[in-house]
C-alpha cells in the first residue's frame, strides 16, 4: 500500500521521506521520530524518583543509625538487622505477616474459587447482579471497612455476637479483637471478606476461557461433576490460580490499613505486621530500623514481582 | 387466516423446553439461594451504615440492623460541619482527579512509545516500569526524597506521589491494548503529515479510550481509598483527604455511631457511584493481564 503512495518525488518531501525510511529500511533513528523517547520520560522520572530511588536508598540507610534526633548518619553494619531478628516485637511482626499472608492466600483462593464456580456454573439468572454485589467490598476504602467491623466485632454490642447469641451459639461469641490469640484471625477474616470479590472476578474470567467442548466430551465419557472439576477445571485454571496467589501474596506482605484501623497492632504485639512496625518506628524517629525492615520487604517482594511478570509474559507468548 | 406450517412443532418444542427449564430451575434453586445469601453477607455492612446513619445517637449505639424509629437526616449536616468534611471531600476529589489525569497522560504516552518501538532498551524500560506493580514503597526513605524535592506536605507533592505509584499498572494495562491498534494507522497518519504529537493526540489517544477509561476508573478508586501516603506525607489536617478525616472523626466520636455512619456513607458514596457506572470497565481491567487463556 505504501509503495503505491510513495513516489520518487515524494522521497524528497520531509514527512513521506521519513516514513519511507522507517517502514522500508527500519532505521531506528527514524522510528524514534514517530515514537519519540520523550513520550516515556515523564513516567520513567516519576516512577524512578518516588519508587525505585527510595527503595535503593533504603539498602544503604539500613546499615546506618539514621534517626530524627541527630543530623549525623553513621554506618553501623548489620546492627539494625541483628536487632530485627533478636527483639520480640520485630520478629513477631514478621511472623504475623507470614501467617496473615499464608492464611489469606488459602482462604481467599478456596472461597473465591467456590463462589466463582457457584456463580458461573450454578446460576441461570442474576449472574451479573451477584458479581457486582460480591465485588462491592473491594472498592470500599479499607479504613471504612475497618471502622464498620470495629462495631460489628464489638464483644458486647456487636452485630456478630448478637447474632451468635440470637441463634443460641453463645459459646462462639468471642472477644474478637481484644483476645490476643484470636485478634490476628479476626483481622484475617475481615480482610478475606473484603478481598474475595476481587479474586472471584479474576477466577470467573479464568473459568470462562475454558472451552465448553471439554466438558461436553467429558460428559459423553460419563464423567460426573466431581471428575470434571478435578480433571478439567482445576488443571486448566492453574495459570489463573498462580496469578491470584501471587496477587494475594504481594498484597498480604504489605498489609497495613486493615490492621491499623482494627487493632493498631495490639493487643500487645499480637497483630503487629511489618508495615505497622515500620510506621511506628518511623513515628518514634528510629529511621534506621524502620528502613531495614522496609528493605527486607523490598527484596522479597521485588523477587516475587519479577517471577509474576515473567510468568505473565511467558503466558502471553504461548497464546 | 392460514396457520404457519412451522408453528405447531415449535409450540410443542416450547412446551417440552418449559418443563426441562422448570426442572433445571428447581435444580438451581439451592445455588440461587446460596448466591443470594452470600450477596447479603457482602452487603450487610453497607446496609448497617445506611440505616444507622439515619438513627439518633441512642438507637445507633449498638449499630443494630433494625430500621430507624425516626429519620434523622440532620446527622449528615452535623457531620459535614463538625468533621470538616467539605474540605476533606474537596481534597480527596482534587488528589484523586489530579493524580488520575497524570496517570492517564503518562501511561498512555509511555505505553505507546514503548509498545510501538520495541528496541532492546525500550523492552528493558517496559519491564523496569511494570516491576513497580509489585514493588513496595519504602515510605521511610521516600520522606528523604520528598524533602529533597520540597514536595513534602504539599498538594502538588501528594498528587505526583499518588500518580507515581499507579503509573506501572497503567503502562501495563495500556501496553497490551496498543497491540490491537494496527500500525498502518500510524503510517497513514504520518503520510498525511502528522507529527508524533498530532498522531498521538488526535488518532491514538481516542482509539485507546476503553483502555484509558479502565485505567482511570481503577486509579481513581484506589486514590480515593489511599490512606498510607497521606498518613506519612501530609501533616497539616487542612490537607487531609476523606480517609484520614474519617479515621480522625472516628477517633473523636467513637461512640456516636449515627454520626460515624453518616460520615462513612458520604465517604463511600462517590466510589460506589463510580463503581456502578464503570463496573464493566473495572471487571475488564481487573481481568486483563491476569487471565489470558
Amino acid at each position: 500500500m505504501i509503495e503505491s503512495v510513495v513516489g520518487l518525488k515524494d522521497l524528497f518531501r520531509p514527512t513521506t521521506g521519513m516514513l519511507y525510511f522507517v517502514f522500508h529500511d527500519g532505521k531506528l533513528k527514524m522510528k524514534n521520530k514517530i515514537y519519540p523517547f520523550y513520550f516515556s520520560v515523564g513516567a520513567i522520572i516519576l516512577y524512578s524518583l518516588f519508587m525505585v530511588i527510595p527503595g535503593l536508598l533504603g539498602f544503604y540507610l539500613s546499615f546506618t543509625d539514621w534517626n530524627r534526633y541527630s543530623s549525623e548518619i553513621n554506618f553501623i553494619g548489620f546492627q539494625n538487622f541483628a536487632l530485627i531478628f533478636s527483639k520480640q516485637n520485630y520478629w513477631h511482626s514478621i511472623s504475623n505477616t507470614i501467617i496473615f499472608t499464608v492464611v489469606t492466600i488459602v482462604l481467599k483462593t478456596v472461597i473465591a474459587l467456590m463462589l466463582a464456580l457457584l456463580l458461573s456454573k450454578g446460576l441461570k439468572r442474576f449472574f451479573n447482579f451477584h458479581r457486582v454485589v460480591i465485588y462491592l467490598p473491594a472498592i470500599i476504602p479499607m479504613i471504612v471497612v475497618g471502622i464498620v467491623f470495629r462495631s460489628i466485632l464489638h464483644p458486647a454490642t456487636g452485630a456478630l455476637n448478637e447474632f451468635l447469641r440470637g441463634v443460641g451459639l453463645d459459646l462462639l461469641a468471642q472477644q474478637w479483637l481484644t483476645n490476643p490469640n484470636l485478634a490476628l484471625y479476626s483481622v484475617i477474616g475481615v480482610d478475606t471478606w473484603k478481598g474475595i470479590g476481587y479474586i472471584m472476578v479474576i477466577m470467573i474470567a479464568g473459568l470462562q476461557v475454558i472451552p465448553a467442548e471439554y466438558y461436553e466430551a467429558a460428559q459423553l465419557d460419563g464423567a460426573n461433576q466431581w471428575d470434571e472439576f478435578w480433571q478439567i477445571t482445576l488443571p486448566l485454571l492453574m495459570p489463573t490460580l498462580t496469578v491470584t496467589t501471587m496477587l494475594n501474596l504481594l498484597y498480604g506482605l504489605k498489609v497495613f490499613d486493615v490492621v491499623w484501623v482494627l487493632t493498631n497492632g495490639g493487643p500487645g504485639y499480637a497483630t503487629e505486621t511489618v508495615y505497622t512496625v515500620v510506621f511506628k518506628e518511623f513515628s518514634k524517629g528510629r529511621y534506621g530500623v524502620s528502613t531495614a525492615l522496609s528493605s527486607l520487604l523490598f527484596v522479597i517482594m521485588s523477587i516475587c514481582g519479577y517471577w509474576l511478570i515473567k510468568m505473565m509474559h511467558s503466558k502471553e507468548l504461548e497464546t | 387466516m392460514e396457520a404457519c406450517p412451522l408453528r405447531k412443532p415449535i409450540l410443542t418444542l416450547d412446551f417440552q423446553e418449559i418443563i426441562v427449564l422448570k426442572i433445571k430451575n428447581l435444580k438451581s434453586m439451592p445455588a440461587n439461594l446460596l448466591a443470594i445469601f452470600i450477596s447479603m453477607v457482602m452487603f450487610v455492612p453497607i446496609y448497617l451504615l445506611i440505616v444507622n446513619s439515619l438513627k439518633d445517637e441512642f438507637q445507633a449505639r449498638a449499630m443494630g440492623a433494625e430500621l430507624p424509629t425516626s429519620i434523622h437526616l440532620e446527622n449528615y449536616s452535623t457531620v459535614i460541619e463538625q468533621g470538616k468534611l467539605g474540605v476533606a471531600f474537596v481534597n480527596s476529589l482534587l488528589y484523586a482527579t489530579g493524580a488520575t489525569i497524570l496517570v492517564v497522560l503518562f501511561s498512555t504516552t509511555t505505553a505507546f512509545a514503548l509498545s510501538r518501538n520495541r528496541s532492546p532498551i525500550n523492552r528493558f524500560l517496559y519491564f523496569f516500569i511494570i516491576l513497580g506493580i509489585a514493588m513496595p514503597i519504602n515510605y521511610v526513605t521516600l520522606t528523604k526524597v520528598m524533602q529533597a524535592t520540597h514536595l513534602i506536605n504539599t498538594v502538588v507533592g501528594i498528587i505526583i506521589l499518588y500518580a507515581a505509584t499507579k503509573i506501572p499498572f497503567g503502562v501495563f494495562l495500556i501496553y497490551a491494548f496498543i497491540e490491537s491498534i494496527p500500525k498502518e494507522i500510524d503510517e497513514a497518519a504520518i503520510i498525511d503529515g502528522c507529527g508524533p504529537f498530532t498522531l498521538f493526540s488526535t488518532i491514538i489517544f481516542p482509539l485507546l479510550t476503553p483502555a484509558w477509561v479502565t485505567t482511570a476508573i481503577l486509579s481513581f478508586l484506589d486514590f480515593w481509598s489511599e490512606f498510607i501516603l497521606p498518613l506519612y506525607f501530609l501533616q497539616s489536617s487542612a490537607k487531609w483527604p476523606m480517609t484520614l478525616a474519617v479515621y480522625n472523626f472516628f477517633g473523636m466520636f467513637e461512640h456516636k455511631w449515627n454520626l460515624v455512619s453518616a460520615d462513612i456513607v458520604l465517604t463511600i458514596l462517590p466510589v460506589i457511584v463510580v463503581y456502578l457506572i464503570g463496573q464493566r470497565y473495572i471487571i475488564s481491567g481487573m481481568t486483563s493481564g491476569a487471565v489470558k487463556g
